[in-house]
């Protein structure tokens, strides 16, 4: 019998309604890959008890002819972001350690209502903060890739780093991700897989963990472009609980795929060759040139002038939500309480947040904290939504002259664990090809190219229209058929 | 502009942070890197720009004036509420003294 874990999405979906193999049997194999995958610590909790439950129930719905969804059969990981009722949810975060939820995100159960089951909830950068998984509560996430030849732990990317370890692991065929600056696809570049930011508004943001809700927006990593369209066709839907949920019926993504681009354009932005860039990280965004011209598409050079200023305004903006979302981590409600000896409330808020929180949270917290405060909220925060409307403009303008956008990822491959935690500022530079999509609030995907030299994956970034998640699909398709990305790590887990 | 660390101490105290002395001296340096690197957004012209508020166009909808519109955000959920409260106590949050 095949290995069940070598298949994705649609190869577990259409198995399971074909009757090749049972919903039990592929949720069986993937608990146990799981639980022989402790060295990546990709998952903060296993729940091989909730994939085996949706798995019968897949079957027992099979058996008497009915429907079985979009995500029959397919057992996922759940980025630790999502709430899920009765499992505990953390953030990867101290304060919110044995924190069970009492309900269920809209896009998690969007998921288990079409077939879907939950193999864990998956590792990830405290509240999403941070671009290698270094700063979770529960440990670093282990990239399954290593350079060749070195032992060196390498970083899975972040914030969503166990969903990206995991899927090219092959552990979970899938999983959640959420992308605020980026989270989604530096994962999906530094792990050889895919992963898609849909139109900010098309997943609801009710039950996930907020870290800067203007930008939050979940999406799916999965290892092709297809089972990227299905399982975000099963995430995404109105959400009357999410006041900036987009009010538009889910498009049929997955089959209006279409990889012919002839008559499509794709613009490539001048200022996107940025010093520091890596040769290889150049030399793979040429072939995608190549690749897309053979697609049929037209090749055109734009410009986005305020590329340069999109990282910045995005170190104000999303600190400064920050700061405010995390003030209702007070000891209170829910999570940590830290209660010193005779303290008053005040003292037991700051207690139990200096325990709490991580470095890197209580960093941006500070820095939000100061450009929202009186006689500096004008000067920073203001003048960086300012410097958003720019750089939102700048894309509105370039879709007079191409359909989609095609850039890297990142401006390098993955890195060892430890080598870039000592300076904030040189993390955030990881993210500075994906953040003017996230502020401009557009869809935005990263498909696998190559490998580099050290044999580690470079991902290409595809960044669509509002609303056009249909046409970054179809680009990164086209890519995928022309770039016969079939690496996988080698095992040493 | 810079920090200084009576200006992390006033920040961490509005953040409700408590941090001794050697965190706001190893935040200090930290915090002047990034906000001497964001600095670079005055170059920007931003006349006549508005602050971006929404990024994609979108009016606020009202929800049905009903009781328990949605049961799941509605009323009567006094138990879910408090079940992962540290300290819940007759149906209430317990907070310390706060009058004396």
């Amino acid at each position: 019998m095949t290995d069940l874990t070598q298949l994705g999405v649609k190869a577990i979906r259409d198995g399971v309604a074909r009757g090749d193999f049972t919903a039990r049997e592929v949720a069986e194999a993937f608990n146990a890959a799981v639980a022989g995958a402790a060295a990546l610590n990709a998952f903060i909790v296993t729940t091989p008890d909730h994939a085996l439950a949706a798995a019968d129930a897949v079957d027992t719905r099979r058996a008497k002819g009915e429907g079985l969804g979009v995500m029959g059969g397919v057992p996922i990981g759940m980025k630790d972001l999502f709430a899920t009722k009765g499992v505990q949810t953390t953030a990867a975060s101290h304060i919110l350690e044995g924190f069970r939820p009492e309900y269920e995100s809209t896009v998690s159960q969007n998921l288990w209502n079409a077939g879907a089951g939950m193999l864990g909830k998956l590792n990830l950068d405290q509240f999403a903060m941070g671009s290698s998984n270094e700063t979770s509560w529960f440990g670093n996430v282990n990239s399954p890739w290593r350079k060749a030849g070195s032992n060196a732990a390498m970083s899975p990317g972040g914030s969503s780093g166990g969903s990206s370890a995991a899927v090219a692991s092959r552990i979970a065929p899938a999983a959640t991700g959420t992308d605020t600056g980026g989270s989604i696809r530096q994962p999906a570049a530094f792990a050889g897989i895919s992963g898609i930011k849909p139109t900010y508004g098309r997943c609801s943001r009710w039950g996930v963990v907020a870290f800067a809700s203007s930008l939050d927006q979940a999406g799916p990593m999965a290892r092709d472009v297809t089972d990227c369209a299905i399982m975000l066709e099963a995430m995404a839907g109105f959400d009357p609980k999410d006041a900036t949920s987009l009010d538009m019926p889910v498009p049929k993504w997955e089959a209006s795929l279409n990889a012919d681009l002839r008559g499509k354009k794709i613009g490539i932005p001048r200022e996107y060759r940025m010093d520091g860039t890596d040769a290889a990280i150049l030399a793979s965004w040429e072939r995608g040139k190549e690749w897309l011209r053979d697609a049929g598409a037209e090749i055109v050079d734009i410009s986005l002038p305020h590329t340069k200023y999109a990282l910045p305004a995005y170190y104000i903006i999303a600190p400064a939500e920050a700061s405010s979302n995390l003030a209702r981590y007070d000891g209170v409600r829910y999570g940590l309480r830290d209660l010193p000896e005779r303290a008053g409330l005040q003292d037991m808020y700051a207690a139990t947040r200096a325990a709490g929180f991580g470095d890197e949270v209580k960093r941006r917290v500070l820095i939000g904290t100061y450009v929202l405060s009186a006689g500096f909220y004008d000067a920073y925060y203001t003048q960086a939504q300012k410097v958003r409307a720019l750089v939102a403009r700048d894309f509105e303008q370039a879709w007079a002259q191409c359909d989609a956008i095609l850039a890297p990822t990142t401006p390098t491959a993955s890195f060892p664990i430890g080598s870039l935690d000592k300076d904030p500022l040189t993390m955030y530079l990881n993210d500075v090809f994906a953040v003017p999509a996230s502020l401009a609030g557009l869809p935005a995907m990263s498909v696998p190219a190559m490998l580099n030299a050290d044999g580690l994956p470079l991902g290409l970034q595809i960044v669509g229209k509002p609303f056009d998640e249909q046409g970054v699909l179809d680009v990164a398709l086209a890519i995928e058929q022309r770039a016969g990305f079939e690496a996988q790590p080698e095992r040493w887990w | 502009m810079s920090v200084d660390k009576a200006t992390v101490a006033k920040i961490a105290n509005l953040a409700r942070i408590a941090m001794d002395d050697a965190a706001l001296e190893r935040m200090v340096p930290e915090l002047n890197n990034i906000l001497a690197w964001v600095e670079q957004l005055g170059e920007v012209d931003v006349s006549g720009i508005e602050p971006m508020t929404a990024v994609i166009p979108n009016h606020l909808r009202l929800r049905d004036d009903v009781v328990d519109a949605d049961p799941l955000t509605g009323g009567g959920k006094r138990d879910a509420v408090l079940a992962n409260a540290p300290a819940a106590e007759h149906g209430f949050f317990g907070v310390p003294k706060v009058i004396e």
